[in-house]
């Protein structure tokens, strides 16, 4: 975050990028299953320079207990950055905007979750940011269904993250750090895939009805790659050569 | 930190019989510390960090470098800062919310280790006397949690300070302003090493994993320097140490600490 060269063309006339993509391209994603010895269930991503790692503990006792329900099972999310994971140093005390970012990932896993199947238990996701650089809530939440998904929480599907924007008048998949503070719209959306439901929607900028539609499209055809590579960090894991 | 449980007595048992054998739970032997990877530059966006895994300990930690106020009776000194975090997926038993008094005693130790030892040249971060001075803070956070923090908090720190680049700044209209390609290391005059040792019965053994962390009776940490003195120490827990014990972990502090320090070196290599 911070300031920006205000010479930075976002797009040039090829339609490629300020850091050498398409359009409709998303950046590097590498997600792995696992890793955590303590946790339940973990997940890490790389997300273009983001770097963040997820836990999950339970289902398990509520503590406080007045917290509990007697019907569900209920979840928690923190989604946290390290004081050393952007440009400024952050102070390690979690501020309004990362308080907001748990809810609404928080709100985009509960509906994909099968919580019901556990009353009077907590389900616990911990998000650690450990390198920011634009688009953090979307790989959070990707990596956090796959960390649920390797904890062996029944879900009924996977919720898969990926942004949409527009910048240069352009709409574009997956934006960037430069183009968020340079662009004109930022559209962060989750996904479910199979169930072809949105459990996460946001936006701040200005969009025409034509533009909101094909952001939108744009956002669950980037959700629908990131999916794919959800899927194979779990197969990976389970079916494949990673560690166990 | 993890609390006593049940199963942590019964293993108290299993892990005494051992050491009367003179055998540790994990198979090392009692002034063995567990197999140590220091991974540097794991957060690029950092001017310096580290990656360390101490057993299945593991750490990392980011330093940041920026300019700050003096403290008003050191206008003259740069300042240095050092944290230490659990995080909540590095143990069941971890809650959010401020830290209790374990993680601030780990912070704090692990900071004075690294002050004490005057690792870091201060008086070479001074941008104007009494007005601007260059911080470095160390932020260690815990990622996964088998015993003795103090010692991987250490390591982490010191490594991502060892190979951390400082930009440059200068005053310019009374503001500190950032000179281009004026980085540099930060200047270190030593490397401190923290060595963490257990009192489980009448045995010492060093580097105590989660099992011994739950099951002694005391704890020493002594952090040496470069010269292979003692410039601080700490000991926690509910039990005690005799002269002579006390005398021995000192040994053993140096001893220990000086090939862990080997290891810091060949990290600080590959950082250059």
């Amino acid at each position: 975050m911070g300031g920006r060269d205000a010479t930075l063309v976002l797009l040039d006339e090829n339609g490629i990028r300020c850091d050498g993509r398409k359009v409709d391209e998303p950046r590097r994603i590498m997600i792995k299953a696992g890793g955590l010895k303590n946790a339940d269930g973990s997940a890490y991503i790389e997300f273009g320079d983001n770097k963040i790692l997820v836990g999950v503990f339970g289902p398990r006792d509520v503590h406080p207990k007045h917290m509990s329900n007697t019907d569900t099972g209920i979840l928690r999310v923190r989604y946290h950055m390290e004081p050393f994971s952007v440009t400024e140093r952050k102070n390690p005390a979690p501020s309004r905007r990362e308080i907001e970012i748990s809810k609404v990932i928080k709100e985009a896993l509960e509906p994909a979750v099968m919580l019901e199947k556990f009353p009077r238990t907590a389900v616990d996701v911990y998000i650690e940011v450990l390198q920011a650089d634009g688009g953090t809530r979307c790989a959070a939440l990707s990596a956090a269904s796959v960390a649920l998904a390797d904890a062996g929480i029944p879900m009924r599907d996977m919720v898969a993250a990926c942004a949409a924007g527009k910048a240069a008048d352009t709409i574009i998949l997956d934006v960037n750090n430069e183009e968020d503070q340079a662009g004109q719209a930022d559209m962060p959306i989750g996904y479910m895939p199979s169930l072809e439901k949105i459990t996460l929607l946001q936006l701040d900028g200005v969009l025409t009805p034509a533009e909101y539609k094909k952001c939108v499209e744009t956002g669950i055809h980037g959700c629908k790659i990131v999916y794919e590579l959800q899927k194979k960090a779990l197969t990976d894991k389970y079916f494949g050569n990673g560690e166990k | 930190m993890a609390s006593t449980s049940v199963i942590d007595e019964l293993k108290k048992s299993q892990i005494l019989e051992l050491l009367e054998q003179g055998k540790r739970v994990d198979g090392r032997t009692l002034d063995e510390p567990r197999k140590l990877i220091i991974e540097i530059n794991a957060i690029p966006k950092a001017n310096g960090s580290a990656r360390v895994r101490l057993g299945d300990t593991e750490v990392i930690c980011g330093v940041k470098i920026q300019p700050d106020r003096p403290f008003p009776d050191m206008g003259d000194k740069g300042i240095f800062i050092c944290t230490a975090e659990l995080l909540p997926f590095s143990h069941p038993s971890v809650e959010t919310g401020p830290p209790g008094p374990d993680v601030i005693e780990l912070a704090r130790v692990v900071d004075r280790g690294i002050r004490e030892s005057h690792m870091i040249d201060l008086t070479q971060l001074v941008i104007q006397k009494n007005k601007s001075v260059v911080g470095v803070f160390a932020d260690n956070v815990v990622v996964d949690y088998d015993g003795n923090l103090f010692d991987a908090c250490a390591y982490a720190a010191t490594a991502a300070i060892l190979t951390a680049k400082t930009p440059k700044w200068e005053m310019k209209d009374d503001v500190p302003t950032l000179v281009e390609g004026g980085e540099s290391h930060v200047p270190t005059i030593t490397i401190p090493v923290s060595v963490t040792m257990g009192k489980i019965g009448n045995y010492i053994v060093v580097d105590p994993n989660g099992d011994e962390w739950a099951s002694m009776d005391a704890r020493i940490t002594i952090t040496t320097d470069s010269n292979g003195n003692i410039c601080a120490l700490q000991k926690g827990g509910n039990g005690g140490f005799t002269f002579d014990e006390v005398i021995k972990c000192g040994e053993l502090s140096v001893k220990v600490g000086s090939k862990i320090r080997e290891m810091l070196k060949q990290a600080k290599e590959r950082g250059q």
